[in-house]
């Protein structure tokens, strides 16, 4: 995406895909993505017509349901400057899936590649496309930091996050041993192959606690309710937070899966 | 006799998987190692990541005129004295095999590893037609002895361990001294190379496979750290190499761009310990080397899938890097897949060669973590194929129905954004209520399969959109 400097001093018009994971477990983690834009001098919208990328019926092979879904975030999305979304996965729906889904087809295509060269996952749009190298936010701790799969190795997140937490004053982050590797989450996967499931996110949940580190974060709600409710159910006591509401300083509300 | 696992038993082979402790230990043991010498391999060589491009440039190229470089592969081969066969499926590959070695009146036939002998089941054949195989990588050997399949396609025995293999050369090797010790692997690997030498001289035929056919020179390459491949080979009357039709490159350089990555991609080597080039049969100046050589060139539907959504897969070279990443792979091993090529390779493999109905599982079983593409040094969009793959099933019914209902029991909502919300909304706070401030559930009746091994986090009060809609008025 060519930056002009021009482009830079315009306030960009955002439109935040919320995601549906987000939208229905952690709005936490929408308000933190909120905060972020606007600190960062963005517009941000939240337009009521999004519901859900198409991503697990795209995974599944159905793709007609993906594709009718993906018309609707098409149709909704492509008046903003920006599409935002506070997760890899989703955004790499947007941004790979989407174009490949319409390839045969004229009209869609052209606006399903429209819609994708302006989609970006949250943490790199900040770092990437708005230049934002520290954040203003308080978190006194060490922490450790899972790539989820999507946003490292379709879309190329794995500095971006790491750059901006450091930034982030008293945080301390320890990376863990194999922060690459997948938790075991992968949508549908986790309960059709939820033996092998558990086996991945037994080790990630071994990783997190050989860190001692007492807060978790990433940037994939999916993979952070999978690798809590593995903590949890092994009696590890570990935080567990989307990147954004560390990085928002939205820390208040209790981590993923805690008690007030 | 052990019953070998198949493909459609998938969740069956899984769980007996996860529950073998020999297994899970041996896994455990392997797992890193192939994982961190692949990438220094791939640290020291600057051009590694622009030799994958040239790669997969090369063979995409061939692959788009294939039947070119397999006639002049083949009038090269024959310009060299070999014989040429093409076999259009498994039974005539393994017919043309065993017409060979009738011809030489053969009793004993020796073998380098070969997958593709695996694919057409050769073995099976030759045994079943009175000829004594003798299995010459250490690997293959033992996992012969064991009356077992490949669990990977470099490292055939990678799931047994060292106790094991001493067991099996215990029972197996019964004429050596009964009190001799092992003190250590290499104990092991002597033993067998003495036992298996025996028989190298006894060979009539020797079967290889081939990692690369060279369209330019006719000769075929194959690669091992054992130096077996040579042996059986160039000590056997007659020679034979089978091979698939997609191994084939055009030119010797660009073998050579090939070799660069494989063993790196393989194993973290800068190449293997062998790299041989066979060129036909014994000329009158050579001091040895068969006297027959014969190349069957096997498409066993490959042809099929020029042209297809799976194409990109023929320009795989078997380096088996990405089952070496693969985390399901390192977590239930090689046999759990049933299918001759496991790990994500065999989940876009097996249903092209052997139908998307009994292999419908190897597509699933991933999270499409992408990890397999990342490494796979001819860049093969291992994912998006298995994607494909899951697109058929879906088509053909083969989407077990309640996901198949569900996922348009949930579109119909996802469609419907104001209904959604509305759903939502309730959904959100009838799970919110029922979590009593805990936080979170250890049970949940819709979702036993996630509360089976984990909690599920509570959702905050409300969602974000009605959150959302509040604060802006
Ligand atoms: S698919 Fe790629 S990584 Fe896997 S065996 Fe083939 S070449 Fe190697």
């Amino acid at each position: 995406m060519p930056e002009t400097e021009k482009d830079q001093q315009d306030t960009k018009n955002v439109g935040l895909f919320v995601t549906c994971l987000v939208d229905f477990f952690r709005p936490s983690i929408g308000w933190a993505a909120v905060k972020l834009l606007q600190d960062a001098g963005c517009t941000v919208d939240v337009p009521a017509a999004q519901t859900c990328c198409g991503q697990p019926a795209w995974n599944s092979g159905d793709r007609s349901a993906a594709q009718s879904l993906a018309r609707k975030i098409i149709e909704t999305f492509e008046t903003y400057d920006y599409v935002v979304a506070p997760s890899g996965s989703c955004a790499a729906t947007l941004k790979k899936d989407y174009p490949e889904m319409f390839a045969d087809d004229a009209d869609w295509s052209a606006r399903a590649v429209a819609l994708s060269t302006k989609t970006y996952e949250l943490v790199s749009f900040l770092t990437d496309v708005l230049n934002v190298t520290r954040v203003k936010a308080e978190f006194p701790g060490d922490a450790t930091y899972h790539d989820s799969c999507s946003g490292l190795r379709s879309l190329g997140i794995k500095d971006q996050p790491r750059q901006l937490l450091e930034s982030v004053d008293g945080l301390r982050l320890l990376e863990m041993k194999d922060a690459e590797v997948c938790c075991g989450f992968g949508g549908t996967f986790c309960v059709k192959y939820s033996d092998i499931s558990n086996v991945m996110v037994g080790n990630k949940s071994r990783n997190v606690e050989t860190t001692h580190a007492p807060l978790l974060v990433a940037g994939d709600l999916g993979c952070l309710m999978n690798i809590k409710g593995k903590l949890a159910r092994e009696g590890k006591n570990v935080e567990v937070r989307h990147v954004a509401e560390v990085l928002a300083g939205l820390t208040e509300a209790p981590g993923i899966g805690d008690q007030k | 006799m052990i019953q070998h696992p198949a493909a459609k038993n998938f969740p069956k082979n899984v769980d007996q998987a996860l529950k073998n402790e020999t297994l899970q230990g041996t896994l455990r043991q392997v797992s890193g190692g192939f994982v961190d010498s692949r990438a220094t391999a791939r640290a020291n060589l600057p051009e590694f990541d622009s030799l994958r491009d040239a790669a997969r440039y090369m063979k995409n190229h061939t692959l788009q005129h294939l039947d070119l470089y397999l006639e002049e592969f083949e009038q090269a081969a024959k310009n060299a004295g070999g014989h040429v066969h093409w076999a259009e499926n498994a039974k005539d590959a393994q017919q043309i095999v065993l017409d060979i070695c009738a011809d030489t009146n053969a009793k004993i036939v020796s073998k380098g590893k070969s997958m593709v002998a695996e694919e057409i089941e050769l073995n099976k054949a030759l045994e079943e037609n009175g000829y004594e195989v003798v299995e010459t990588d250490l690997g293959e050997y033992i996992i012969q002895l064991r009356n077992e399949t490949p669990s990977h396609i470099i490292a055939p025995a990678v799931h047994v361990n060292k106790k094991q293999i001493e067991q099996d050369f215990r029972i197996a090797h019964s004429h050596l001294d009964p009190d001799r010790s092992f003190v250590d692997s290499s104990s092991l690997v002597r033993e067998a190379r003495h036992v298996l030498r025996e028989k190298y001289f006894l060979a009539d035929v020797g079967i290889t496979g081939a990692n690369m056919l060279i369209a330019e020179t006719g000769q075929s390459v194959i690669v091992t750290n054992e130096g077996n491949g040579d042996l059986t080979q160039s000590l056997a009357r007659v020679h034979i190499v089978i091979a698939s039709l997609e191994k084939v490159v055009p030119t010797l350089d660009d073998a050579s761009t090939v070799l660069r990555l494989l063993a790196r991609s393989a194993t973290g080597q800068p190449i293997t310990a062998y790299t041989t080039f066979s060129s036909g049969p014994r000329r009158a100046s050579d001091p040895d080397g068969p006297e027959e050589y014969h190349v069957v060139l096997i498409d066993n539907g490959r042809s099929k899938m020029l042209g297809s959504d799976f194409q990109d897969v023929l320009r795989c070279i078997r380096c088996g890097a990405c089952m070496n990443h693969c985390p399901v792979y390192q977590a239930v091993g090689g046999h759990a897949y049933g299918s001759v090529y496991p790990g994500p390779i065999g989940a876009v493999l097996t249903p092209a060669l052997s139908g998307v109905e009994d292999n419908k599982h190897l597509p699933n079983a991933s999270t499409f973590c992408g990890r397999c593409e990342a490494v796979c040094p001819m860049r093969i969009p291992l994912p998006k194929m298995m994607r494909h793959w899951r697109e058929r099933e879906f088509e053909q019914h083969l989407t077990p129905a309640a996901m198949r209902y569900g996922l348009r029991f949930w579109a119909f909502f996802a469609e419907r954004p104001k209904l959604y919300h509305f759903c939502t909304r309730w959904a959100n706070r009838v799970m919110h209520m029922s979590a009593r401030g805990k936080g979170r559930f250890s049970y949940l009746p819709f979702a036993s399969a996630w509360t089976r091994y984990r909690d599920m986090p509570a959702p905050e009060a409300t969602t974000f959109q009605s959150q959302w809609a509040k604060n802006r008025k």
